[in-house]
């Protein structure tokens, strides 16, 4: 019993750290039909940030560094988009081949700048003393990264949903011409979602860096994650990525603990069998 | 250009007549890639699939004949005979996943797959022996003929270089060829004159997975080690690079292309650490200034130099 419950909570929190890795992933494909692979390596970044910041200044506040390193990573992958992404337009196999070139630099700048070796992120002071759940023992930090994702899950789909940019980025992903045409500057919106969706990956790289601990290869681990988790859950849909997500910590987390061997193959069964019967994804539309 | 090609044809034989063992060693190597490049341009230039996943069939068969030569005790022919079979069965299985979908989500798809491939290679490390790597692997003696001298492996490449290219050449001169390039420009055009665009792409699929197999056999035979970083992104996407720095679609292209990642590899690496940045980097120059790639720009520029002399 202890075991279901205290992988299940385990479960559950991988599946918010997805949840903040691939919502971005997923917020950019949707607008900008775009597969940023470069994505894992934003997330890396965050986490290196966080290691250097929380180890330099001692009790430094998690959240003001995620906010911090989610504004650095957003200004890179802001110019990036502003200074490249923008002259490939016409080009979409040329916008992956340059993201993908834009992860090996930053993977490999990050290796020069940290070196080889993994660098843990403390976990904050105030969240280290454990929790009991149903009287088990847990980690706070971990429930912690799910409230995260649900917060952020919200102010997602609030702003999607609810504001004047929400609209307009929806409209900009129905009918990028005619959106266009009625005056939303769409170019304008790609910067903005390109540096919303890296943005969320720096800060999730924070928030997960006391899981993960930054370490060179990262990246190379969390792309694949993301790939799946959006494959699965539809790509573009933020419902999609969410219900991904923690479908996909539930099976990595059990995969790992019951079948340590095969987490890898099992990883991917999810993927086959949703991709063979409804290949846009459980939440995705038909052309997307 | 033409006659450019011609030359460096007439000239790969006498390479090891001239050369020391470093530039037969060098020369192996470019061959090798190229094999592997022209067997992915099949998909991405002659099919419109751009798959980032075709380090899988490379290391596939490499992992596969050395386990089967280094562990098992078979011999070179037998092992290379299943590992051939192996890579392409498993080029069927994923054709079927990734040609669900085409364009972007066939990249990314291609991409997972073969990312849960190089973690396999890492963690299932009673089989693969991880990190490690499998060392203490042998060459083959085609007809009692070794192997182990440069010369002698570099003129066993070319002979296997020289049929693959003949062989991909007819692939895509031939009738299915056409049908190819058909379903790649116009796939609903082709579906209407009674085409099955998907199987089109199958088979192509595979017989690009067994000329990444014969490449892989051949990489491994090359290094007599095998390590998970053939199965790597970066693997996939060094030979995407020689394909579209080439020219994708072009028959010359990717092994000018993959000649060039080579050799760039290789003198990089000896001045400068960090391949992966300069990788990127070169892949960011190629998009942004070659998007058609050095063999195309090059004619085009020959062209037009030609019509300025007349």
């Amino acid at each position: 019993m202890q075991f279901w419950i205290i992988q299940g909570l385990n479960s559950l929190s991988l599946g918010g750290l997805l949840f903040l890795l691939s919502s971005g992933f997923s917020l950019i494909f949707g607008l900008m039909r775009l597969a940023n692979l470069t994505h894992g390596a934003f997330f890396m970044l965050g986490t290196y940030f966080a290691a250097t910041a929380m180890r330099s200044y001692d009790g430094l506040n998690i959240w003001v560094t995620a906010i911090g390193a989610g504004v650095a990573v957003a200004a890179i992958g802001g110019l990036f988009e502003r200074l490249v992404l923008t002259r490939l337009k016409a080009n979409p196999l040329g916008q992956v081949l340059v993201t993908l070139g834009m992860s090996f630099i930053i993977s490999d700048a990050c290796l020069v700048l940290w070196g080889g070796d993994s660098i843990p992120v403390p976990t904050p002071q105030n969240l280290q003393a454990p929790t009991r759940v149903f009287g088990f023992v847990f980690p706070t930090y971990r429930l912690v990264l799910v409230g995260c994702a649900i917060a952020m899950a919200i102010v997602l789909y609030c702003l999607l949903d609810r504001t004047r940019l929400g609209a307009m980025i929806r409209a900009g992903v129905d009918d990028p011409q005619m959106a266009r045409a009625v005056g939303i500057p769409v170019s304008n919106l790609f910067t903005i979602v390109f540096c919303l969706g890296t943005g969320i990956a720096g800060a999730g790289g924070v928030l997960g860096g006391p899981v993960l601990s930054a370490y060179p290869g990262l990246d190379a681990d969390m792309l694949p994650l993301a790939l799946i988790v959006v494959i699965l859950g539809g790509i573009g849909s933020l419902l999609g990525a969410f219900v991904g997500s923690f479908i996909i910590g539930f099976i990595y987390t059990f995969g790992t603990a019951l079948f340590p061997e095969l987490a890898y193959i099992i990883l991917f069964l999810p993927m086959i069998f949703v991709i063979a019967f409804r290949p846009q994804g459980l939440f995705g539309r038909v052309g997307a | 250009m033409k006659w450019l090609a011609i030359a460096a044809i007439v000239a790969s034989p006498l390479v090891p007549v001239v050369a020391g063992d470093f530039y037969i060693n060098l020369a192996s190597q470019v061959l090798i890639a190229a094999i592997f490049a022209l067997s992915l341009n099949l998909l991405v230039g002659f099919g419109g699939m751009t798959s980032l996943g075709h380090a899988s069939y490379l290391g596939v068969s490499a992992y596969i004949s050395a386990l089967l030569t280094s562990r098992y005790g078979f011999g070179h022919g037998s092992a290379a005979a299943i590992s051939i079979t192996g890579t392409v069965a498993m080029a069927a299985f994923f054709g079927v996943i990734a040609l669900r979908a085409t364009g972007l989500g066939f990249l990314m798809i291609t991409l997972a797959l073969s990312q849960v491939l190089w973690g396999l290679a890492y963690r299932m490390s009673n089989v693969t022996n991880g990190d490690n790597g499998i060392t203490g692997l042998t060459r083959p003696a085609p007809l009692g003929i070794s192997l182990d001298s440069p010369a002698s492996f570099y003129w066993f490449v070319l002979i296997v270089a020289a049929f693959a290219c003949l062989m991909m050449a007819i692939f895509v001169s031939s009738a299915f060829g056409s049908s190819l390039k058909g379903v790649r420009d116009q796939p609903r055009r082709m579906a209407a004159l009674g085409f099955n665009p998907w199987l089109v792409r199958w088979i192509t699929f595979m017989y690009a997975g067994f000329w990444g197999a014969i490449s892989g056999l051949l990489y491994v035979y090359y290094h007599k080690y095998i390590h998970p970083t053939s199965l790597s992104i970066t693997s996939s996407a060094e030979a995407l690079l020689g394909v579209i720095a080439g020219g994708s679609g072009t028959l010359g292209g990717p092994v000018v292309g993959a000649a060039v990642v080579l050799l760039l590899k290789n003198y990089a690496s000896a001045y400068v650490e960090r391949w992966n940045m300069m990788l990127g980097l070169v892949f960011l120059f190629i998009v942004l200034v070659m998007p058609t790639g050095i063999v195309p720009g090059v004619s085009r520029l020959a062209a037009a130099l030609g019509r300025r002399s007349r």
